[in-house]
């Protein structure tokens, strides 16, 4: 199963490779990791997705907690949850299959952020499933290159992650 | 006050009440070695930077305080990594500063330059590379309050050689405020209350005691429950010393090379109760059929211990005296009745103690190793802190040593390191200078640090040193013999070793030989009569194996030469 876990943690260089590299020592398989800044300027918010049974969880969550730096740490997962990814996607996009294209990124309110002689930027914000049906139609297209930066998630209920209990 | 960066971290160091110092200095740690050439701090100067880690482990075991040690950077802080990992393993409270290159040299691949930080990120509790001189007296009070705190651990400062020279206002911190760190000593009242109720419901209940014990001090508590309710016990590596080894109680070690009682027990128990103990892999064997009967309590101040090897039913998660004290007054209730209860169970234990005891064939012709430690513990009165290396010669010292009190045994557990033992003497006696130290070591082991024994004589430490010399690495001569069909690949030294007699004698120690059974206890008792540091090289037989043994990854009832008579 896959869990989403929100990590506060002291905003300090190597902060996020020490995380990183703690997850990975561990043996858990880390599937996607973001970082940046919270509302509190020295506070690093890093949202991890990882692969594993709920003991495994359970272990990433006690061992991340034992880090001087870490501040916080929320399992998202069961809690109603906002997720979003970003996209960018490159797409070939010939005079002819432009228009296709367009009625495409309408009907996935994507935008279309650069546009070419050969080729198509896509912006698309959502969550992972959407991202992925985008891709695959575009696919068809021929995608040139693209980049995900991973998933963000804020809990849906009232109050903050640094203030659960 | 005004005074630089290196005059702050001395004075950081004795606001901590740190006496002792151990280390090796090198160009980007220049000023430091300068301040302290004018302060009452005592440092030692070993032989080599793994020498310094190891003796500050050591001095921290033995005395229970923080162990602290400098070096230089690049390869002086490289050479400090095997013993940060060995401490880190055994939960060791230690803080090693080191140099660090200037920070506007900082990444260029500068001379003497790593990554110090990002190095020991996986094996220290924490680290620090502090960036601005100021930061350096909250940096250090900081560093001693997580090493020593909750479950203990190396912390790692590293300190650019700039910043030693900076001039700063000096405060010293009353307190320290660390957002992501607030260990917790008192734990939840139901979760023992819990294990409680188990214990009243259990037919067989087994006491599993770890090294968490000693580093919390919570020995005589834990002795108190035991005797009151009379509870077998069985010890974990780490953990001897927690209960006289002598008491009928105690069943031993248990594990790869633990005894026939303990093993057992294990594995018949109904309610095993891990107490500061990680069930490591050489303790759990086969983890599918460790204590399968049982159900697991566990006690632990590390609540990431809880579940990670094996599945605990009831978890205390708090510091040992807080737990250990709550648990003897949730137990008042079961009374002298308690005793009574357990007595078939206990008879069982007491009969596979005495039915399946350690043993060895005894020998008129050549030295046992087993009779060296035994002889050794007869002539120190099982007073002596023993400290050992890795090997067969610390499972002997594990198995026949009768270990009275906490702190009296000093080895690498979870690490397992060879050449851990010398400097970590050292580091004991100077932290125990009244008590009587011997080493147990290998001949293997003991060449990997021998260039200690020079710091040894320096201080005249009255330290003694018995090597069990077999000419070969034991212990990985008894695996290839019985698990690679005794192809001895490259663990024989070749032309009949080393001169360790001469090799004593060249640092200035005092060296004696014993090459039969007779000689044993008379060089012996003149190495611990003699004065200043005694090696003592004791020709053991090669042929011995460290019984009984369960071999990797099989359950603990499937012991090699572990029958009950």
């Amino acid at each position: 199963m896959r869990h989403t876990i929100a990590v506060l943690v002291e905003n300090r260089p190597g902060v996020l490779v020490h995380i990183a590299g703690l997850i990975a020592r561990r043996a858990f398989n880390i599937e996607s990791i973001t970082a940046g800044y919270t509302e509190e300027a020295d506070v690093t918010r890093i949202t991890i997705v990882v692969e594993g049974d709920n003991r495994n969880l359970e272990q990433v969550v006690n061992q991340l907690s034992k880090l001087v730096d870490v501040i916080k740490i929320v399992e998202l997962t069961a809690e109603p949850l906002i997720e979003r990814e970003l996209a960018l996607i490159k797409v070939k996009a010939r005079p002819e299959t432009r228009s296709d294209i367009v009625d495409i990124v309408e009907i996935f309110r994507a935008k279309i952020v650069d546009v070419n002689r050969e080729t198509m930027v896509i912006e698309l914000t959502g969550e992972e499933t959407k991202i992925d049906a985008l891709c695959e139609v575009l696919a068809d297209h021929g995608i040139v290159e693209m980049v995900r930066t991973g998933k963000v998630a804020l809990s849906r209920k009232p109050g903050a992650a640094k203030d659960s209990e | 006050m005004k005074m630089t960066g290196a005059q702050a971290i001395v004075t950081s160091l004795e606001k901590e009440g740190v006496e002792l110092i151990f280390g090796y200095p090198g160009g980007q740690v220049l000023p430091l070695y300068d301040a302290l050439y004018d302060c009452k701090l005592r440092h030692v100067l070993t032989r080599h930077e793994q020498g310094a880690a190891h003796a500050a482990d050591g001095y921290a075991r033995a005395t229970g305080k923080v162990g602290v040690c400098f070096a230089t950077s690049g390869p002086g802080a490289t050479n400090l990594i095997t013993g940060i990992a060995t401490a880190y393993m055994d939960s060791v409270p230690m803080v090693c500063i080191t140099g660090q290159v200037p920070l506007s040299v900082i990444g260029k691949d500068s001379f003497q330059e790593a990554d110090i930080t990002g190095i020991t990120a996986p094996i220290t509790k924490h680290n620090y590379l502090v960036k601005n001189a100021k930061d350096l007296p909250r940096v250090i009070k900081e560093a001693f309050y997580i090493a020593r705190t909750g479950r203990p651990g190396p912390v790692v400062i590293d300190v650019p050689k700039c910043l030693m020279t900076t001039t700063i206002d000096f405060e010293y911190p009353e307190t320290v405020q660390l957002r992501g760190y607030k260990p917790q000593a008192e734990g939840k009242p139901a979760e023992v209350e819990a294990v409680a109720q188990a214990l009243a419901e259990a037919k067989k209940p087994l006491f599993f005691v770890g090294g968490g014990v000693i580093n919390a001090e919570a020995a005589p508590l834990l002795r108190r429950v035991v005797e009151t309710h009379r509870i077998p016990v069985i010890g974990s590596l780490m953990g001897l010393g927690a209960i006289p080894v002598t008491d009928p109680l105690f069943l031993g070690m248990v594990g790869m090379h633990g005894t026939v009682a303990a093993n057992r027990a294990v594995m018949e128990c109904d309610l095993l109760v891990g107490i500061g103990v990680r069930f490591d892999d050489r303790v759990t064997g086969l983890l599918a059929r460790f204590a399968a009967n049982a159900r697991i309590a566990h006690f632990d101040i590390d609540r990431a211990e809880v579940n990670k090897n094996v599945v605990a039913d009831l978890a205390v998660v708090g510091d040992l005296r807080w737990s250990l004290a709550a648990l003897e007054s949730a137990m008042a209730d079961l009374g002298g009745e308690g005793g009574r209860r357990w007595e078939d169970w206990r008879l069982q234990v007491t009969r596979w103690s005495e039915e399946a005891p350690l043993s060895y064939q005894k020998s008129d012709d050549v030295i046992k190793p087993q009779s060296v430690i035994e002889e050794i513990d007869r002539q120190t009165k099982s007073e002596a802190v023993i400290v050992t290396d890795v090997g067969q010669h610390q499972m002997w010292a594990a198995q026949y040593c009768r270990f009275q009190r906490p702190r009296s045994f000093i080895t690498s557990g979870g690490l397992g390191t060879m050449g851990y033992g010398l400097p970590a003497a050292i580091g004991a006696q100077m932290g125990q200078p009244n008590e009587p130290v011997v080493l147990i070591s290998g001949d293997g082991s003991f060449l990997m640090n021998c260039q200690e024994l020079a710091t040894a004589v320096e201080h005249q430490l009255p330290l003694k040193v018995a090597i069990l010399n077999n000419n070969v690495l034991g212990m990985v001569r008894q695996w290839q013999k019985l698990f690679f069909n005794q192809r001895y690949s490259y663990t024989r030294f070749a032309n009949g070793g080393t001169d360790y007699v001469r090799l004593a004698e060249a640092f200035g120690a005092t060296g004696l030989r014993a090459e039969t059974p007779e000689e044993l206890p008379e060089v012996i008792a003149k190495a611990l009569a003699t004065e200043g540091p005694v090696v003592m090289d004791i020709r053991v037989c090669a042929d011995e194996n460290v019984l009984p043994m369960v071999p990797a990854g099989a359950p603990l009832d499937q012991m090699i030469n572990g029958e009950v008579k």
